[in-house]
């Protein structure tokens, strides 16, 4: 029982999820951006642009610029979850790819730093007035949310172990669109609930942002407006008053 | 220190981060325009009845406009990064002016009307309903927001409050409530011609004047023509320019850069101002009639090329916008940008020798630089991103023996907005505007305890009116501040000039002089 309500669980997860996320961004680029509107200076060319986004992406330059303690614990918590979620490529392929298995005890600590990194910026949020006012509880349930997948995940290593083999039959099975079965460790259970959850709600919080990066147009358009004319559909339809020519 | 006033006292750094103080500036709301400001500019002229469903329904069809607001409602994550950018909340203490919770204001009402949380759950991610308390609020802290995106630079998505604050000025409009400074202002440039509603005459009897000027202080005819067809150039400049100090100071120099290039210029009274105040309100369509009155004055005066004078937003116009908006400028000489900054056309001519200058007329002036917000973080000069910083920078240094650039953290794409600009260059609005100026003047208390700086030069008609008002209060003199091109102008050593025979006569050894080259 528990099998198939999981099992259905996290179909019904990756759907929304993947269509979620795909109508979202969908929208974001059928969206126009009338004017050139890139925060200056800014690259004049298309790789130049692929290469302000890349250290976006890579190095969070802007936050780094901004704030060193929010990049910290902002930039500790990508990174581990980055290299968690390395780690736990082993459970959906077979046979394990070498950089996988590399990942195999840097994510243990990458475990604790991820939770860390949550906790500290947790503690930014209640402690420092100003992110305190902007704060709404969904900024506290998605920092609960995380943590407490952090912290299943390590209790399952450190405490209450489980099965991890059936945890990857199952896995494996349910891409095959086979049922495998699922230990009924309630921490297993909780975490695994958990990330589904997350998973849906991704396409519809503020989770969103990682995508939503690549389409700011202040970061991602290329400053040549003089050299190359930038004009919107619906803009170029706009009737024309008292100066037209 | 000759133009200090008092003694600068030791103030704490130029960005410290004031204790939060809510509802510190919730009094101060600009005042509203009257129904014909509105009408003018195509907007009802008072608020409508059903006010609340056509805002709603004009903040849905700018979702789909404008793909900036789309996903800045959706991206940001609160991370905190950009709350203690704005120099109104380091001014005023007051949350709201936080960048983060001002577009929260917007935020609420996208949530609570566009998505499903917030349609459901409206608790839980800070969804409200569009209440008349909330459009209260939205009037009073989006006209609280000088669109300078120094808040943009640092949100790891780039979300620029700018944008948000132009669009929240644009539904206000659809709806009737509209701000009088700037809707006025651009009803006198579609009457007119210009922001300060200057008639041709009036324009011509400035020039004339400057003219005068120009005979008695170099001996020379610097003409400063007007609507006078078959010009090479038609420079297009803030009206500010032939009407205020110190902006008419870097007119005298325009002209002066002019004459010695010597090019065929002329101004335009059909498009005698280069400000375009419909960006501040976020309207795409009175910004592009503005824009318009460009092209047409330089198509009916055939002209060659568009130079535009010292101005901040402007220069965001017409770098980033005018060729979206009334281009393409295919009948102008293309060997040159279009349009092209006055700054760069004088640096030009520096690189090629073309210009000398006398920095000893300068040694009275302990200078500073003041990047102009949308010139540092929403334009550009030729040729390589951040020319926007070196060539103004270039040219003081050409031009004056005492330059000194202010803290890294308050310049170039760090600067501080003036505290004037994007429609707040009101007297309504004196409050904010001289706390929101003080990041920028404690920075410049810093180079003035260091190096003993006693003015500040930029290169904004904003920026100019502005520090007028605010330097008194920070212990300098109301003329500390000053145009770029008055630096120049009074530097220059035109051929044939006055300045040009002292010069010679006095030998070259005793006098510094130099053929700019950087």
């Amino acid at each position: 029982m528990i099998t198939v309500i999981y099992a259905a669980l996290f179909v019904v997860a990756t759907l929304v999820l993947v269509l979620g996320l795909g109508v979202k961004l969908w929208s974001y680029a059928t969206t126009p951006a009338p004017l050139k509107i890139p925060t200056t200076p800014a690259p004049i060319t298309r790789p130049g642009v692929v290469w302000r986004l890349f250290r976006e992406f890579a190095f969070f330059e802007s936050l780094f610029k901004a704030n060193k303690w929010i990049w910290l614990f902002g930039y500790a918590f990508h990174l581990a979850l980055a290299v968690v979620l390395l780690r736990h490529m082993r459970y959906f392929i077979d046979p394990v790819w070498a950089v996988v298995a590399i990942a195999q005890p840097f994510g243990v600590y990458a475990g604790f730093a991820m939770v860390a990194a949550l906790l500290a910026l947790w503690a930014r949020r209640v402690l420092v007035a100003r992110i305190r006012y902007i704060t709404e509880p969904a900024d506290h349930l998605m920092l609960a949310l995380l943590v407490a997948i952090g912290v299943s995940g390590l209790m399952m290593k450190f405490v209450a172990r489980t099965d991890i083999v059936m945890v990857k039959q199952f896995f494996i099975g349910l891409m095959q669109f086979k049922l495998n079965p699922l230990p009924g460790d309630p921490v297993l259970l909780i975490h695994l609930g958990l990330v589904a959850a997350l998973m849906i709600v991704f396409p519809y919080s503020k989770l969103l942002h990682g995508p939503a990066l690549l389409f700011s147009p202040t970061r991602n358009q290329v400053d040549n407006p003089r050299e190359k004319r930038h004009v919107a559909k619906w803009a170029e339809k706009l009737p024309r008053r008292q100066a037209a020519k | 220190m000759a133009n200090l006033m008092g003694s600068i006292p030791d103030e704490a750094d130029p960005l410290e981060i004031p204790a939060l103080c809510e509802g510190a500036m919730a009094a101060l709301r600009s005042f509203p325009a009257k129904p014909e400001h509105q009408t003018a500019l195509g907007f009802p002229g008072e608020l409508v009845e059903n006010w609340q469903e056509k805002a709603i329904e004009k903040m849905g069809d700018l979702l789909t406009k404008y793909r900036s607001l789309k996903v800045y409602m959706d991206a940001c994550v609160k991370c905190g990064a950009c709350t203690d950018k704005c120099h109104y909340f380091l001014g005023t203490g007051d949350p709201k002016n936080m960048p983060v919770a001002r577009q929260n204001l917007m935020r609420k009402v996208y949530r609570r009307y566009f998505t499903f949380t917030g349609k459901h759950l409206p608790w839980l991610v800070g969804a409200e309903d569009f209440s008349k308390e909330v459009l209260d609020d939205w009037y009073t802290y989006f006209h609280q927001c000088s669109q300078c995106r120094r808040c943009s630079v640092y949100c790891p998505f780039g979300i620029d409050t700018a944008e948000i604050s132009m669009a929240a000025r644009e539904i206000m409009d659809s709806i009737g409530q509209g701000q009088k400074y700037s809707n006025e202002i651009i009803g006198k440039v579609f009457k007119i011609g210009n922001n300060l509603g200057l008639p041709p005459k009036a324009m011509r009897s400035t020039l004339d004047d400057v003219e005068e000027d120009l005979k008695t202080e170099t001996g020379l005819d610097i003409r400063l023509p007007l609507d006078e067809e078959g010009a090479d150039i038609m420079l297009v400049t803030p009206s500010a320019d032939l009407f205020a100090e110190p902006h008419i100071q870097g007119l005298m120099g325009y002209a002066k850069v002019f004459h010695q290039a010597g090019v065929k210029w002329t101004l335009s009274s059909y498009a005698s101002e280069a400000a375009n105040f419909a960006m501040f309100i976020g309207s795409y369509d009175n910004m592009r009639e503005v824009a318009l009155r460009i092209r047409k004055a330089a198509e009916d005066l055939k002209v060659r090329r568009l130079v535009f004078g010292e101005c901040g937003h402007a220069w965001r116009v017409a770098y980033s916008f005018l060729n979206t908006l009334a281009g393409p400028f295919d009948f102008l000489d293309q060997n040159h940008p279009v349009p092209q900054h006055i700054c760069e056309f004088t640096h030009d001519l520096m690189q090629e020798g073309k210009l000398r200058f006398d920095k000893s007329k300068n040694d009275a002036y302990r200078l500073t630089f003041h990047d102009s917000c949308n010139v540092a973080r929403a334009s550009r000069m030729d040729p390589t991103p951040g020319g926007q910083f070196e060539i103004p920078r270039a040219i003081l240094r050409a031009t004056c023996n005492h330059y000194f650039d202010m803290a890294p953290d308050t310049i170039k794409e760090a600067t501080l907005c003036c505290g004037g600009g994007g429609g707040l260059l009101t007297d309504d609005l004196m409050d904010l505007r001289m706390k929101g100026a003080s990041p920028r003047m404690r920075a410049m208390q810093e180079v003035t305890r260091e190096h003993g700086v006693t003015h500040l030069a930029a290169i904004c008609a904003i920026c100019k009116a502005q520090f007028t008002k605010v330097l008194p209060a920070y212990g300098y003199r109301a003329n500390g501040i000053l145009s770029v091109h008055q630096m120049v102008s009074n530097a220059i050593v035109l051929d044939g000039s006055i300045q040009q025979r002292e010069l010679n006569g006095e030998g070259a050894a005793a006098i510094e002089t130099a053929v700019a080259a950087s």
